[in-house]
């Protein structure tokens, strides 16, 4: 690995003020799950490196259920695994943070980190998307705040400015009869990145679904919200007619490639099996709600 | 049929103490090859080939060697040529010329991951940071990557000297045909009322080792050197340094550290002549240790394999006739394990018209090394599941039809004598009456595979020493590295042998200085061979202890018998009471001096291996992929020593066989550069993909060994992927011709049907 | 090279101060600094866990931390499982069930078990399995290794204790 130097602020402020100094050649470190490996790889190669875990702001797990949730982008993915809270409210965001990589990992990773790592195939993104969540981001400039759909730009590159920092994951409070889900596919039962990765939300009214948003991850250059098999959905009731035309228009917005994890042919089928069932799974669980 | 010792039922033998090394091993304490570490130290690196086929035309150091902390940087331009002649390295022929070429590229890089250049420095990052300062001038070749691509005409040539004997002086991919025949194939499939022909292919796959290769050398001035590495074979890796380092065998001395796991994959060197070249060159004692990258890179996967099956059966499940073309990729070198593949692919049926044709084939990608059974189980995934076809046509059980045609005691085998006393049937019959086999499987889309396997075993050389110490305990000393509970097999041996508690018998494994020649760990040949030597070193103490005893009662010999460790005269005698060992070992310095029990042997006798694999699957139809549900092995295991490292290596090589079935495959792109190189994308089975895996040792004893031991260690992998295609194929009617049988490919075959199927009930209507 | 740090961490029960660059990991340190080398190196990526540690009560995989990250950190290897030359029950039942063959993943296995049983002390066969998931074991196709932490755990609830609070 190359020689870099490390500092590890206590106060956003001093993060900010690291981070502006250093500009392009410094890059935070939260659990250094994908930055370590990559640093070992020279994909990427910080000069300073800035470990955020100290901050307050962004260890911060904090819900109401008027404004939803604030998410510390270092929280770990544990943390939130663990979390009753989040269990309720946010089963498939939680599901999402629970599955990426092993219990070593989940340890160590958060749902920030796995966002600003700008993956395709990271599992908590979809499940994001799906959230309607918004990224709450502080910089030289001062603060803004972006959709998280349009936080990846291109693989591995986000729309974080030299200097800017994660700050949190802001995410609505879940609307009455709601709930939300995650799948991915992998051909092993652990341990795999995504083949195909499909968060949903549901809102129900009645027996009729009154909105839904669909995430898609490892089907695209970024994860993507999947807009027309979502809307869609929309003052429908959930047959398996609306299913099939929702898979249908996710396949549709997918544009995968083929690697070593699954060809383009079938990637496409699969976001289709996923969005079915991850759909129906969103449902069910907004049912009870 | 039990086997027995001379008095009578084993007191030691088939019982389950704790493996003497445990402790150490779940402590943290006991020190595997990159544990080491000795004052001043240096850290190498290895500089590989970023191009699956490149010329050389030239590589600078001069600028590495200028980085503070690097001191010194080695190429193929410091060792010597290697003899180009084949030997025989474990279960491998290696050619010592073309191993030297694998250590150190010479003018050609041959697989992406080829090794160039290494480099000593004062830390592993400035190591690392130099290799970025080599500078090597390439000019880029098209690579061969498949045997398809490899045996066309016009195809890219690896290695300008290689000729085989059917092309004359032509160059060639191709390094060997071999060619089995028996009968009139013809005339077989002619009397043969089914006939089912395929063809198979199947991926290159890694052994997986959870430890990377490691060495450290270290150079004395007086020209001797010693190499601390984990390794199959510490003889292996001294002779083979040796060739390749120009040195006489005596030069080096290899002590084998702690080895975490091999399969097949340490029984050749890779990182140890560099080790010893460094050192020599810096004065110091240099490690280097291979990331997983360069483990998948450039250490010996096994092949990647193209098979047709045909074979014919009559209607009443009598197989007539079977004909095999084969070709295994060897690597950027010749040495596939082809030659075995060909010998095992129709092992366990008596035929008696067959034709089997099989080619060794140069690929760019890394020379294959032994991995578990080599060359079976790819055979096997075409055999077997042909063998279940068949089966099927004929409306027979396929267990059945394997009992009907399989081998026993006196078949034929496809080359060398007549089988001696196995258990091939035997594995069948228990699966057939096994709980698992009985109960119904029920559930859409589930499926029962059943499929078998053979793998020959092997002899080689072993010596052991037994030491009696003055307390009337004992040590087993031997040069088998020990990789999955061996060395609680000799000190049981030992103790049986000797009449002690297995407690207090400690066994070690020696250095290359400290013990006799001793072959590779390898072959499922320890607990056999060696394990014949120390029952032969612990006869020879047996004798020398009764020799003492006569001369303390002043009796012969022959009249002094020793059980369970107590010495007595065959006829009692008044004031010669018997003696404990504990008591005749405080009497050794007066009778003669220390008794050392010693044995070598160039083990016979070999019992060869059979398994029989039952799983159950469930596939989802519309991802392809595969959950197991239930897995049941039964083995003919001869005698077990230990039965619980017996199931351990039935457990795990089924582990491998399934990984091999469903997930794992190196994975190469257009350009012939590996896209998988961690264990992220070379999917081996975590701990959540299995189920228990339950055993039945069938214990036909070996008749060629004193305490009946046959070879268990490989066995096992070779059924697991032709059982799960038998089972795909009853979960949801497709037959996989390809492995890995990975969620793509399955699905893809499922699609093929269904669309054929609306097809066809379209073309109905 | 960039300049060494000092790091005051506790391991295994005791205060240790160590020196490091910022770019050695823990895993790193702990064998090539500190001699600890019962932490294995099998992937350096955080794929097959036989490097993990428990850091603050939680495994982590040691090759993707930072030595520095380990200041004022709580670390527990797989030496500091056992009390002197009491073994710890899983330590035990690894022994008596034959749950290693070449025991190179043995002490990752036992560190994430010893995490498992510290929070769930009944687990069930799969979620020993979900808990293991992330160590790889290639020798024994994990079965031994299942069956000896669900046996480990009833010795544990039957009055076999741990050690020392891990």
């Amino acid at each position: 690995m190359h020689a870099f130097n490390y500092e590890s602020p206590s106060t956003l402020a001093d993060a900010l003020k690291l981070m502006k100094a250093h500009g392009e050649k410094a890059r935070p470190l939260c659990g250094g799950t994908d930055l370590l490996i990559q640093m070992r790889a020279g994909v990427r190669q910080p000069e300073f490196v800035v470990d955020i875990k100290k901050i307050k702001e962004l260890r911060e797990l904090k819900f109401s259920a008027r404004a939803g949730l604030r998410l510390g982008a270092a929280v770990s993915c544990i943390d939130i695994a663990e979390n009753e809270e989040m269990r309720r409210n946010y089963p498939g965001l939680t599901e999402a943070a629970h599955l990426i990589g092993s219990l070593q990992i989940q340890n160590r990773a958060s749902v920030g980190g796995n966002l600003c790592n700008g993956s395709p195939a990271a599992d908590s993104t979809p499940a994001l998307i799906a959230l309607k969540a918004r990224a709450r981001i502080a910089g030289p400039r001062g603060e803004r705040e972006v959709p998280v759909e349009e936080f990846v730009v291109s693989p591995g590159r986000t729309v974080l400015k030299p200097g800017e920092l994660l700050v949190q994951l802001l995410i609505p409070a879940p609307a009455p009869h709601s709930s939300d889900a995650y799948l991915r596919f992998i051909p092993r039962n652990e341990m795999d990145i995504a083949v195909v990765g499909v968060g949903a939300s549901v809102t129900l009214d009645g027996d009729k679904v009154k909105a839904a948003r669909i995430g898609l991850g490892a089907v695209a250059a970024t994860p993507l919200f999947a807009q027309k098999a979502s809307e869609s959905l929309a003052g429908k009731k959930l047959d398996d007619a609306a299913l099939e035309t929702a898979a249908r228009l996710a396949s549709e917005a997918s544009s995968p490639i083929d690697d070593m994890r699954g060809t383009a042919e079938y990637r496409r089928h699969v976001t289709g099996v996923l969005t079915r069932r991850v759909l129906t799974i969103a449902a069910e669980r907004a049912r009870k709600r | 049929m039990e086997a027995t010792t001379s008095n009578g039922k084993f007191k030691v033998i088939g019982t389950r103490p704790i493996r003497h090394d445990g402790i150490d091993k779940v402590i943290g304490r006991a020190k595997y090859g990159a544990d080491y570490a000795f004052p001043g130290m240096l850290f190498g690196k290895v500089l590989r080939s970023p191009h699956a086929h490149a010329r050389i035309k030239s590589i600078k150091t001069d600028k590495a060697l200028k980085l503070p902390g690097v001191k010194a940087v080695v190429t193929a331009a410091d060792l010597p040529e290697a003899a180009n002649r084949l030997e025989q390295a474990g279960e491998m022929a290696i050619n010592p010329h073309y191993l030297s070429m694998n250590i150190l590229a010479r003018d050609k890089v041959l697989y992406d991951g080829h090794a160039i250049a290494a480099v000593a420095a004062t830390s592993p990052h400035i190591a690392e940071e130099a290799l970025k300062l080599i500078e090597v001038d390439y000019e880029v070749l098209e690579p061969a990557m498949t045997v398809d691509a490899a045996m066309k005409p016009g195809a890219p040539i690896l290695l300008p000297d290689l000729r085989n004997r059917e092309e004359g002086d032509k160059q060639t991919n191709v390094a060997q045909h071999y060619q089995f025949k028996r009968g009139d194939v013809e005339a077989g499939f002619r009397a043969a009322d089914y006939v089912v022909e395929r063809e198979f292919n199947t991926a290159m796959v890694h052994q997986g080792y959870i430890e990377p290769h490691n060495a450290v050398g270290i150079y004395n001035a007086d020209g001797q050197a010693t190499i601390y590495c984990s390794t199959q074979g510490a003889f292996d890796v001294r002779s083979l340094s040796a060739q390749v380092l120009g040195v006489p065998v005596g030069k080096i001395k290899v002590v084998p550290a702690e080895i975490g796991g091999g399969f097949g994959g340490k029984t050749t060197i890779y990182l140890e002549p560099l080790s010893v070249l460094l050192s020599k060159k810096t004065g110091h004692p240099v490690k280097l240790v291979m990331t997983r990258s360069e483990v998948l890179r450039a250490s010996g996967p096994t092949s990647g394999s193209k098979i047709k099956v045909k074979m014919g059966a009559t209607r009443d499940g009598k197989i007539v006739a079977a004909q095999v073309w084969m070709a295994y990729e060897a690597g950027a070198f010749p040495g596939s394990p082809v030659g075995a593949g060909a010998m095992t692919i129709l092992a366990p049926y008596t035929i008696e018209n067959l034709q089997i044709d099989a080619y060794d084939v140069v690929v760019n990608r890394p020379k294959t090394a032994a991995y578990r059974a080599p060359g079976a189980s790819n055979a096997a995934m075409a055999s077997e599941t042909v063998i279940d076809e068949l089966a099927e046509k004929c409306g027979i059980d396929p267990l059945d039809l394997r009992i009907q045609n399989g081998v026993k005691e006196g078949s034929p085998q496809v080359v060398g004598p007549p089988f001696r006393r196995i258990g091939f049937i035997e594995t069948c019959e228990a699966i057939k009456n096994s709980d698992h086999y009985k109960s119904p499987l029920s559930g859409p889309y589930r499926g029962r595979g059943v499929a078998s396997g053979f793998w020959f075993n092997a002899g080689m050389q072993s010596s052991a020493t037994v030491n009696i110490h003055t307390d009337g305990t004992a040590s087993v000393v031997t040069g088998s590295p020990d990789i999955g509970g061996s060395r609680a097999s000799m000190a049981m041996i030992t103790a049986e042998v000797l009449g002690l508690p297995v407690t207090d018998v400690r066994p070690l494994v020696a250095d290359t200085d400290s013990i006799g020649h001793t072959d590779v760990t390898g072959g499922s040949r320890v607990t056999f061979a060696t394990g014949m030597a120390v029952y032969e070193a612990a006869q020879d103490a047996a004798r020398q202890l009764r020799e003492r005893a006569a001369k303390v009662w002043e009796v012969k010999p022959e009249d002094v018998e020793l059980h369970d460790g107590v010495l007595s005269l065959k006829e009692k005698a008044e004031g010669k009471a018997p003696m404990t060992i504990k008591e005749m070992a405080t009497k050794l310095a007066r009778t003669g001096g220390p008794i050392i029990g010693r044995a070598s042997v160039n083990a016979r006798g070999v019992g060869p291996a059979f398994a029989t694999t039952c799983v159950d699957v469930e596939v989802d139809p519309d991802t392809g992929k595969v959950q197991i549900l239930r897995c049941t092995i039964a083995q003919d295991v001869g005698k077990a020593i230990h039965p619980s490292y017996v199931e351990g290596q039935m457990q795990g090589g089924t582990a491998q066989g399934i990984g091999w079935g469903l997930n794992e495959e190196y994975f190469y792109d257009q350009k012939g550069i590996l896209r998988n190189t961690g264990l992220l994308d070379y999917r081996m089975p975590t701990c959540l993909d299995l189920p228990l895996i339950e055993t039945i040792l069938v214990e036909v004893p070996n008749p060629g060994h004193p305490l009946g031991v046959r070879g268990v260690g490989e066995v096992s992998i070779v059924p697991p992927p032709a059982a799960l295609a038998n089972a795909i194929y009853r979960a949801v009617g497709v037959r996989m011709t390809e492995t890995p049988m990975s969620p793509p490919r399955l699905l893809k075959a499922i699609l093929k049907k269904r669309a054929a199927e609306e097809t066809q009930s379209a073309a109905a209507d | 090279m960039s300049k060494k740090t000092l790091v005051e961490t506790t391991i295994n029960g005791e205060a240790v101060e160590f020196l490091c660059e910022p770019r050695q990991s823990l895993l790193e340190c702990l064998r090539d600094v500190l001699e600890l080398t019962g932490s294995k190196e099998g992937c350096l990526t955080g794929d097959c866990g036989a490097c993990s540690v428990l850091v603050d009560g939680r495994a982590v995989c040691s090759c993707l931390m930072l030595g520095v990250e380990a200041q004022g950190k709580n670390i527990r290897t797989v030496e500091g499982l056992a009390d002197g030359t009491a073994l710890h029950p899983l330590q035990q039942k690894f022994l008596e069930h034959a749950s290693l063959q070449c025991g190179i993943c043995t002490p990752g296995i036992l560190v994430s078990a010893t995490a498992l049983l510290n929070r769930n002390p009944d687990p069930t066969e799969q979620e020993v399995r979900y808990a293991l998931a992330g160590n790889l074991c290639r020798c024994t196709g994990y079965d031994k290794i299942v069956r000896a932490v669900l046996d480990a755990a009833k010795a544990m609830k039957s009055g076999a204790r741990p050690n020392r609070a891990a």
